[in-house]
């Protein structure tokens, strides 16, 4: 292993070229424009053996990797926010397609406002689009779930993304072990698509009518559904070349916790601290932070919370439904519980402090409410 | 809608393996408009053969024999195309 000092955005620029997949797309948008850039800059000094297409909008960028995947290679492309928005109906169609994409994102809030900053309200909006979903909460995890995501969507033959905090993890420096070429080339093999249009002619991606529709939907849901025991063996043999033992879910201090927090993302270290400090003063707080948000590991889930008295979701988008968040209605329909409580927080970017995750732990059991702001002058 | 299959005999994504797999489809009730062959007027020039995307005219010792209404959706490509006007069409009812 290699220690280097990186931002989330290099980091996952660094894992596209030890990837070297045979076809690149992708349109520059804040904030995941270094990502690119990092990797143009390989390509110009022929340090990445694939084809680096320069598109005119994300739209395209979608479309053209889900033509190279098609045609049996390894294919990539990286959005944010509106990029993401713009590409939404290519997402679907790409997973529809069941090819093994990766894209990173770097999660932007999405317009409007228009905004440049942290939110999960682009990848929350394609979190039913059929894709893998990784988060990370800081640079070595994204780094680290390039590889994992990579492997296990060519073993499921579904797209993935991973996630990561825009400007919070994707352009701060921090220390990450990197893995050397030939240990990354092992451990994600060489790609051997179920289907390719060059070497066969086959047709993809036809019309279907009310008689197949139904029934290519319910196939490809099993994928979804059968996605989680492959991510468990990935994490599994991920831990040989690592050391890092990861799960669908982290978590900290939650065994003996009668107040938990469910969040997504780089509040996850924030809040450690957090609990560290309420635990000095004797409070039994916990926190569990999700990885793999889909497939929903609802089983797992059950087990690590079903125990826990006061249960918050912390959720960094707000989806305007006059009800909680994606986040939430999973955590509450896992559960079958009606007491646990929402807290938005840190839109389009606002700074996710310590004293706000303290609110949280202190109010969570009290008030009638159950979706609750925090960070937002009242 | 007789011998539909179950979704896990299904390739994924619905992907098509086979080629000519039209011919298992019966098109007939797509149509709007079906062509008419006017054989007074055949010159057997089999452009209508040769631009029917669907395989729906029936050919034999180089001469037009018949349309085949099974796989023909009505696009009447093969009325635009004939030099000598040797086809007509007629709505469907």
């Amino acid at each position: 292993m290699i220690k280097r000092v990186i931002t989330g955005n290099e980091a996952v620029a660094y894992a596209m070229k030890q990837i070297d997949p045979e076809v690149v797309a992708a349109y520059p948008i804040t904030p995941q424009t270094q990502i690119i850039e990092k990797y143009a800059e390989y390509y110009a000094k022929g340090e990445v053996s694939g084809e680096l297409i320069d598109v005119e909008s994300e739209h395209s960028a979608m479309s053209a990797v889900v033509g190279a995947a098609g045609a049996g290679v390894r294919a990539m492309t990286a959005t944010s926010s509106q990029g993401l928005a713009l590409m939404l109906e290519i997402v679907y169609i790409a997973a529809a397609m069941r090819l093994p994409i990766l894209m990173p994102v770097v999660n932007r809030a999405l317009s409007g406002p228009i905004n440049i900053h942290c939110d999960h309200s682009d990848t929350m909006m394609a979190a039913n689009s059929g894709w893998l979903q990784f988060y990370s909460e800081n640079n070595q995890d994204v780094y680290d779930n390039c590889f994992i995501a990579l492997k296990v969507a060519e073993r499921v033959n579904l797209p993935v993304m991973v996630c990561q905090d825009g400007f919070i993890t994707s352009h701060s420096i921090e220390d990450i072990s990197l893995y050397k070429d030939n240990v990354i080339k092992k451990f994600i093999g060489e790609y051997k698509p179920k289907y390719n249009l060059l070497k066969k002619e086959i047709t993809m991606g036809p019309f279907d009518m009310f008689d197949y529709y139904f029934e290519h939907k319910r196939k490809q849901a099993q994928a979804m559904f059968d996605s989680v025991k492959v991510i468990e063996s990935t994490f599994k043999e991920f831990s040989l070349i690592s050391g890092r033992r990861y799960d669908f879910f982290e978590e900290y201090k939650l065994k003996d916790a009668e107040k938990v927090i469910v969040m997504i993302g780089s509040t996850y270290g924030s809040a450690r601290d957090v609990v560290d400090s309420l635990r000095n003063n004797g409070e039994l707080v916990g926190i569990l932070g999700i990885r793999v948000f889909r497939p929903f590991n609802f089983k797992l889930l059950k087990k690590k919370l079903e125990k826990i008295r006061n249960i918050a979701v912390m959720e960094r988008y707000d989806p305007l439904s006059g009800f909680g968040g994606i986040l939430f209605n999973e955590i509450r329909s896992s559960l079958s519980r009606n007491d646990i409580v929402e807290y938005i927080y840190g839109l389009g970017g606002r700074d996710v402090d310590d004293s706000q995750i303290l609110k949280v732990f202190k109010e969570m059991n009290n008030g009638k409410e159950l979706i609750r702001y925090v960070g937002v002058r009242e | 809608m007789q011998n539909l299959k179950k979704w896990k005999e299904l390739e994924d994504a619905g992907n098509i393996l086979d080629k000519g797999n039209n011919e298992e489809n019966d098109v007939s009730g797509w149509r709007s408009f079906r062509p008419i062959h006017i054989r007074e007027k055949c010159i057997d020039c089999m452009i209508c053969w040769s631009v029917c995307p669907d395989n729906a005219v029936i050919s034999g010792d180089g001469k037009f024999i018949k349309f085949d209404y099974t796989k023909c959706k009505g696009c009447l490509i093969c009325l635009n195309e004939c030099p000598v006007n040797a086809i007509r069409s007629e709505k469907e009812k």
